[in-house]
């Protein structure tokens, strides 16, 4: 069914008894073309892609519980392109020219609203790193401008000018940033995917990797039995190590939480989203009126989708440092996610050693504003077994090659980037 | 929740009272080939559960120590410096 005004006028009439879901329940067949591990934003992207752009309809996206249920549902839901590196900066940028026409292209409503992302910088060093970087920015046609303090404060009257350590000097923005509403997007791909004939397997959880006499991969052992594959692809953020781990994958991963938090309905007050550059926090205001924000990773390695007292205070500290009125707004909710922190804050888009294994990993607490471009690279690699070149810097074996790509040049230290 | 660790010097202490520095490996010997020092630098085995981190106590003894714990339930099993627990493994 496609979604419109009359679609919607049609089903009000006959009392709203007449919506379909939208995407299937299959079971699994014997075998398919192409098989996706993990039910996220970007395994859900990339079966869309393979089936719109790519022509490879005969796909399964095995998930082990429901899909949108990791990271793609608990991130602050940022959309940018405002990297400095070469790297980094077209691949983002492809991201975000997909996300402006996505809700055209997959026919859903994912509120894609560019707000402007607004970077804000306190010293006179980090205006120059800044300047750099919106320069990078335009070298590349990505739009950036350099605010000085006044057109800030016009911007966003409530943050802390005055703030006797971090005076807000100004800040870099990026107008075509903003947010867009996180869920709708796995729902989206989802739908698209699943009405171009991709099945969508919940529930169902990958517990080896099959290989074939010469240490090619054959297909996966699940929970609902063994399901066969030319291609196997990985986009399991967060269990990245462990799915791996199944076909003897060396991974320069470290798993990490991240914490992030909403609090309650509040009236129109933030229009943007705003980065504190004296710290590592960022927020914004949702459709609904929560605000919503984050900071820093926990700093130690973990698997547990929940974090540490002490970085919730430290977020809070660094949000009333910025703007002092937060001090008078409630948390509503704080919530945790794990994160494939790769070793140069990088991620990893390329073939494995392994024959048909294929690799989407490393996203760090970036993934979400890639979703678009990382689903798009990866269904072109899986299907003509060559990398798109806006990803071609994001290549498994660039640390053995000395080719990092560590955009905070922070060196291999996974909880540093 | 790993909120307290217990420094072999100093005590109970807040964990804010440290750094993570990351997994505990062996370093390779200077004259390893590239491949060694590839996996010393970048390659990590992140296991669930067990696991063992070097912290460093940076607002109180700065001594480097080596935590042991789950990082699933983040239970604490035992924290030991980083030089006793080397030398005690030669």
């Amino acid at each position: 069914m496609r979604y419109s005004a009359l679609s919607i006028i049609k089903q009000a009439l006959s009392g709203n008894r007449r919506w379909t879901p939208a995407w299937r329940e299959p079971e699994p067949k014997p075998h398919y073309d192409v098989i996706i591990v993990g039910g996220g934003g970007h395994g859900l992207a990339t079966a869309y892609y393979l089936a719109k752009e790519f022509g490879i309809t005969n796909v399964a996206v095995i998930e082990k519980g429901y899909i949108g249920s990791g990271n793609v549902g608990r991130n602050t839901t940022i959309i940018r392109s405002n990297y400095l590196l070469e790297g980094n900066n077209p691949f983002y940028e492809m991201s975000l020219k997909l996300w402006e026409g996505l809700e055209r292209d997959f026919n859903y409503n994912a509120m894609v609203s560019q707000r402007g992302v607004l970077n804000l910088f306190h010293s006179d060093g980090q205006r120059d790193e800044y300047a750099r970087r919106g320069n990078a920015m335009r070298l590349h046609g990505v739009d950036a401008d350099l605010l000085d303090r006044e057109q800030v404060r016009r911007l966003a009257p409530y943050l802390n000018f005055d703030h006797g350590r971090f005076p807000v000097m100004g800040g870099l923005l990026q107008k075509r940033g903003g947010t867009v509403r996180h869920d709708a997007v796995a729902w989206g791909y989802a739908r698209g995917a699943d009405a171009r004939g991709v099945d969508i397997i919940q529930h169902c959880e990958v517990t080896g990797i099959r290989r074939g006499p010469g240490g090619e991969v054959e297909g996966v052992e699940t929970t609902k039995g063994f399901i066969g594959c030319n291609r196997l692809a990985l986009a399991a953020a967060g269990n990245t190590t462990t799915v791996g781990r199944m076909a003897d994958l060396a991974l320069p991963i470290e798993t990490h939480v991240l914490q992030a938090f909403v609090s309650e309905g509040l009236k129109p007050v933030i229009d943007n989203v705003i980065t504190y550059g004296a710290g590592h926090f960022y927020i914004s205001q949702s459709d609904k009126g929560g605000l919503v924000f984050g900071a820093n990773i926990d700093y130690y390695s973990s698997y547990a989708q929940r974090g540490n007292l002490a970085t919730v205070e430290e977020t809070m500290q660094e949000g009333v440092s910025l703007i002092p009125g937060l001090s008078r707004a409630k948390a509503l909710r704080a919530w945790g996610g794990v994160m494939d922190m790769s070793m140069d804050g990088s991620p990893i888009i390329d073939r494995t050693p392994i024959d048909n294994l294929y690799l989407n990993a490393g996203w760090c607490y970036g993934g979400f504003k890639a979703t678009p471009a990382s689903g798009f690279c990866f269904a072109h690699l899986i299907a003509k077994n060559e990398t798109h070149h806006v990803s071609r810097f994001m290549r498994l074996d660039r640390f053995e090659r000395g080719y990092v790509l560590d955009e905070g040049g922070k060196g291999p230290q996974p909880n540093m980037h | 929740m790993a909120s307290l660790i217990t420094c072999p010097h100093c005590g109970t202490r807040p964990k804010e009272e440290f750094s993570v520095r990351g997994a505990v490996i062996a370093r390779p010997s200077a004259s390893e080939k590239d491949e060694a020092w590839h996996r010393y630098v970048y390659v990590r085995d992140n296991p669930k559960g067990r696991y063992q981190e070097y912290w460093h106590h940076a607002a109180g003894c700065r001594r480097w120590l080596v935590v042991n714990r789950d990082n699933l339930t983040h239970e604490v099993f035992g924290v030991t410096d980083a030089q006793a627990s080397r030398e005690g493994s030669r």
